[in-house]
């Protein structure tokens, strides 16, 4: 018997999902109808923290989908994927939303300071997928896309005028104050 | 932010909120902070606090109305007066989320396209995202110009944004816009950033992907040199050779290429490759046969890798393995044993039941104490998993039956899914038809195991095995009562199949018949149409006293698939006959409805088991016993063939040409009652040539076989199949059944230009090819068919309609070479399980039925002594006919 022909496909990913310590969504971003309504999504979320937040080891088969997962103090990143899927590519998306992550957050790798900097997360995982098709897996290469001001670089200049320097000094002078 | 989150569930709440400045996002809210976003100049510090909050409450599932989204589309886009890079990147983010819901979203469109083209580096990328969002295929022309422009941008992350959003949109009717930027695709193929390769190769594969020579030329250009840098990119190309491959597999072409390029994989530095590369190989081997050597030693370094997901590769391959191929793994089984301790569940389960297809005898006990330690924590998918190498362990080691009885049945009782049960009973199923001596215990556990069964499904399952196996044990009164509690207690289905169980009991027992006949009175009376006439029907035919009457219609099932009597009932329907309907005008089931139909089916559930929820491996069996029918579909087109009648037998593609001649041709046999038809299917794999008036001269030394008139196939393209037909007439008198025919295509050769396709010249030259010889065989003239009582109807044939011949067989030196030599080469059915000779004796009987062609019955039994030199055999044959039984004399 033979197996049926696998069609080349490029939509990798299913979804990504960052939760805290009590299973809660923070960020969800599911790119296929494997789940049509937020009922289903939550259910599955539920099972797989069920699953996972105490399992060792980093990948794992429910319902049918693979799911790879990593946890550090209060979050939990997993990335989903079907059952065919080159579980090795799902690792390096893992990593480098982790890695990305952690260069936003610094030192301070915890739920609050998360929340805080929510606006660079979406930045972030809209950098590393767009609709299930892999973006990019370079975790340096995501943050600077995201124009996300890590403590080891300086935004760019490029060929701004004189003024936009200015305004843009501006901006940064306010954004230290505010912190 | 805390107003109107505090004192709902006390403290637990304020520790939540302190960590989640975002808790409990309400949208009346929200929209109502978002009219800062109105503020001349834009606050920026406020409004991205409050653009990500709108964000945060979308990503929580929160429905938004189309009203309610389109007040927020419109709010966020004001945003676009703020240069602040942030901020805007947020209202892309916000556009993509709200366009699906949201009204009149168009409106963003110029605004879009003048940061698509803008200065600003950083928001081209993602206004190129969001503007394929948004547009539909009558604007894509307008956007196309940059579109082009930006696949082929310096920026890499420009160019990639163009290329995965243009894969969006040719998923939908913008494919046709799409495939016109080709060449920019093509040159984007060329980019250094290795991201932008790999979106680009995808685009270009998608484009491209219904043009096999255009595939091919992409592969061959990919394939050769270090081109691709992009591990994701080789990953992809790795899909498309495989995919390719099994394509041309199916047209009897390889490519050797192709597989050098997947080998050479294997040795590539990044292991994401390498797996592709194992993975691809793996999958391959059905069609292709090629050695799993090289693929297997890379999933067996991958075992004792560090990180849990190569572990997890390695292992979830190799049990793919051995479901078909358990000899190729055993070469890991020291590495799998390593891995059954993984503190990852998943590897350590994949781990067992991988060993238990491939390991010995001695290590099942300790292998299936393990699993059951942790058979509760695992999901139903494994446990499938675990049943089905339990399965194949039972088939494999019959003896250790008993142990493996009491696991199945302690499993049966615990709790689980309607997959999990279907696949143990399954099972016990398979175990009770296969094995005799575990016959007793399975039954005993399955009539438990419907004593409490909430899946109808299984119950009559069950019911009908212990109606085909149940009167044949040794005290089959006790298997009564398990079945007449189903009749009290269940739903109608079950009832009815209780019934029909019930019924066979009498039919075969002498002794329970009067017993079986109260009790079928009884269910007379039930209130349900079906059960009732089925227990009405079985009374009076056990009340008539002739086991001819049992046999034909209590014992015996149905010989033809289900599908095919409904078509030949339809077509009687709609044209208007005077005579009766005759079952025999139907083709008779290629695969008779027992074991062996169902083993296929299994082993395609446990193909599901294994991929989860792809897999199309159940289509396949219900693809073959609807095979027959497709030719009758076919035929019906064809007056010529059409006219000789129903249809009897086909068979199997035969090649008759090496698979990378020029000319690939195979051969389909078709028997009629008295004709034998040859389909030959043709490929032209020359693209510069157009053949046409193709045919296939058949010819034969023996005068008794009369070649009656070819259907030709006009023209023969390249690559495209063409069919051409040969009639023969069989001798009259049945005598000579087999024989031998040379065949040689014949056509008119015009050269073409190989890109366009077109004709040079009108001038064509004859020429043709030699093929292999056809052989036509006894198996090509006979159906199998099921007898359930072989005994009694050998004996209703009598002697006087026997034949018989005693052979010496001296090429055999096993029993089990020369019988399954012979059930091949009569393609009839072997009965009760005779076609397996049983270790370490010296003589065995073989009992087959078949249907020979005109529709005669026909029974064969074999006696096979093993001698000094060899196997002797004596054959006796009865049937309606004695013709026919000198016919099958003579071909020996």
């Amino acid at each position: 018997m033979d197996f049926p022909a696998m069609e080349p496909n490029m939509y990798t990913v299913k979804a990504m999902l960052i939760m805290d310590s009590d299973g809660n969504r923070l960020i969800a971003k599911y790119y296929d109808d494997t789940f049509t309504t937020s009922k289903e999504q939550k259910g599955f979320e539920k099972s797989l923290f069920a699953k996972t937040s105490k399992a060792s080891g980093e990948i794992i088969l429910l319902d049918g989908l693979t799911c790879l997962y990593k946890s550090n103090v209060d979050l939990f990143f997993y990335v989903i994927g079907g059952s065919s899927v080159n579980e090795l590519m799902l690792v390096q998306v893992l990593t480098c939303l982790y890695e990305s992550v952690q260069k936003v957050l610094g030192k301070s790798f915890e739920k609050k300071v998360f929340m805080d900097n929510l606006d660079s997360i979406f930045l972030i995982v809209d950098e590393i997928v767009d609709n299930g098709i892999i973006v990019e897996l370079d975790s340096s290469a995501v943050t600077q896309r995201a124009a996300i001001r890590t403590d080891d670089q300086q935004s760019p200049m490029g060929e701004q005028t004189v003024a936009s320097v200015l305004l843009a000094a501006k901006e940064q002078l306010k954004w230290s104050l505010l912190k | 932010m805390a107003y109107y989150n505090t004192g709902k569930r006390g403290e637990k709440k304020d520790d939540e909120s302190a960590g989640n400045r975002y808790a409990n996002p309400d949208r009346s809210v929200a929209l109502q902070k978002a009219r800062i976003f109105n503020d001349t100049p834009i606050n920026v510090s406020k409004c991205i606090p409050v653009a990500t909050e709108i964000l945060y409450m979308l990503n929580q599932g929160e429905q938004l109305t189309a009203k309610e989204a389109t007040n927020f589309f419109f709010a966020i886009t004001k945003l676009f007066q703020s240069p602040n890079p942030t901020l805007r990147r947020l209202v892309f983010l916000g556009i993509k989320e709200l366009c699906s819901v949201a009204e009149d979203v168009l409106i963003v469109t110029s605004s879009l396209m003048k940061d698509m083209t803008g200065k600003e580096e950083s928001f081209r990328a993602p206004a190129i995202r969001a503007l394929c969002r948004i547009v539909d295929p009558s604007m894509l022309q307008s956007i196309e110009r940059y579109m082009k422009q930006a696949i082929v941008d310096k920026s890499p992350s420009v160019a990639s944004a163009a290329l995965y959003s243009s894969l969006q949109l040719a998923r939908g009717p913008g494919i046709e816009i799409v495939k016109r930027w080709g060449n920019e695709i093509q040159e984007a193929t060329n980019s250094d950033n290795p991201m932008v390769q790999y979106h680009a190769l995808g685009l270009l594969y998608l484009i491209r992907k219904s043009d096999r020579s255009a595939v091919n030329k992409l592969i061959a250009k990919f394939t050769t040199g270090r081109y691709l840098k992009s591990p994701l990119a080789v990953c992809l190309l790795i899909q498309i050779v495989a995919k390719i491959i099994q394509e041309e597999s199916t047209l009897g072409i390889t490519t050797a290429s192709h597989f050098d390029f997947l080998e050479t994989c294997l040795r590539h530095k990044n292991e994401m490759v390498v797996y592709e590369g194992a993975h691809a190989l793996v999958n391959l081997r059905h069609s292709t046969g090629r050695d799993l050597g090289p693929a297997i030693s890379v999933l067996q370094l991958f075992c004792s890798s560090a990180k849990p997901t190569i572990r997890y590769t390695a292992v979830r391959t190799l049990s793919q393995v051995a479901m078909t191929h358990p000899a190729a793994v055993t070469a890991c089984n020291m590495d799998l044993e390593n891995l059954i301790t993984d503190s990852n569940r998943s590897i350590a389960t994949l781990a067992i039941t991988t060993l238990l297809k491939t390991g010995n005898e001695s290590n099942v006990d300790r292998l299936m104490k393990q699993i059951t330690s942790f058979m509760s924590d695992i999901s139903d998918e494994f446990k499938v998993v675990v049943v089905q190498a339990v399965k194949a362990l039972c088939l494999k080691f019959p003896k250790k039956h008993s142990l493996m009885m009491t696991y199945l049945a302690t499993m049966l009782r615990e709790e689980g899914g309607y997959e999990f049960k279907k696949a143990l009973v399954d099972t016990l199923i398979t175990i009770v038809e296969d094995n005799v001596d575990a016959k007793e215990t399975g039954l005993t556990h399955l009539c438990e195991f419907i004593e409490d069964c909430e899946h109808v499904n299984l119950a009559v399952r069950i019911l009908a095995l212990l109606g085909r196996e149940g009167p044949k044990t040794r005290h089959p009164s006790k298997y009564i009562r398990y079945i007449y509690n189903r009749v009290i207690l269940e739903n109608a289905s079950v009832r009815a199949a209780a019934v029909t169980a019930m019924a066979k009991f009498g039919a075969f027992n002498e002794e329970l018949r009067p017993n079986i006949m109260v009790l079928l009175k009884r269910c007379m009376m039930d209130q349900d149409d079906e059960v009732r006439d089925r227990a009405t029907y079985y009374f009076y035919v056990l009340d008539s006293h002739q086991a001819a009457l049992y046999n034909q219609f209590i014992l015996t099932p149905l010989q033809v698939s289900i599908v095919s009597l409904e078509r030949a009932l339809q077509t009687y329907l709609t044209t208007p006959a005077e005579e009766p309907f005759d079952l025999r005008s139907v083709p008779i089931a290629a695969e008779p409805l027992t074991v062996e139909e169902k083993r296929p089916r299994s082993e395609a559930r446990e193909e599901r088991a294994q991929t989860g929820a792809g897999g199309g491996g159940a289509k396949d069996s219900a693809k073959a016993t609807t095979l027959l029918d497709s030719y009758v579909e076919q035929f019906k087109n064809i007056p010529q063939i059409a006219a000789l009648g129903p249809l009897f037998k086909s068979s199997a593609p035969i090649q008759l040409t090496e698979s990378e001649t020029e000319y690939v041709v195979t051969c389909i046999k078709h028997t009629f009652a008295q004709d034998i038809v040859f389909q030959f299917d043709c490929i032209n794999t020359l693209n510069d040539q157009i053949l046409e008036n193709v045919f296939v001269n058949v010819e034969s030394q023996d005068p008794a076989f009369v070649i009656n008139g070819t259907i030709h196939c006009p023209k023969l393209e390249c690559n495209v199949k063409g069919t051409t037909y040969t009639r023969i007439c069989l001798p009259k008198d049945d005598s000579g059944a087999t024989g031998t025919f040379g065949c040689t295509l014949k056509f008119l050769v015009k050269d073409c230009d190989p890109a366009t396709g077109e004709v040079d010249s009108e001038e064509g030259y004859e020429d043709e090819y030699v093929l292999e010889d056809i052989e036509v065989t006894l198996a090509d003239h006979m159906q199998r068919t099921i007898v359930p009582n072989f005994g009694s109807a050998w004996e209703e044939f009598g002697e006087e309609n026997e034949n018989t011949g005693t052979y010496a067989l001296n090429q055999y030196k096993k029993l089990q070479d020369a019988v399954d030599n012979f059930v091949t080469f009569f393609g009839m059915q072997p009965l009760d399980r005779t076609e397996k000779v049983p270790d370490d004796k010296n003589s065995h009987l073989l009992v087959m039925s078949g249907v020979f062609r005109g529709n005669f019955n026909v029974l064969v039994r074999c006696k096979f002594i093993l001698a000094e030199n060899g196997v002797a055999m004596q054959l006796q044959v009865r049937s309606d006919d004695p013709d026919i039984n000198q016919a099958i004399i003579e071909s020996m």
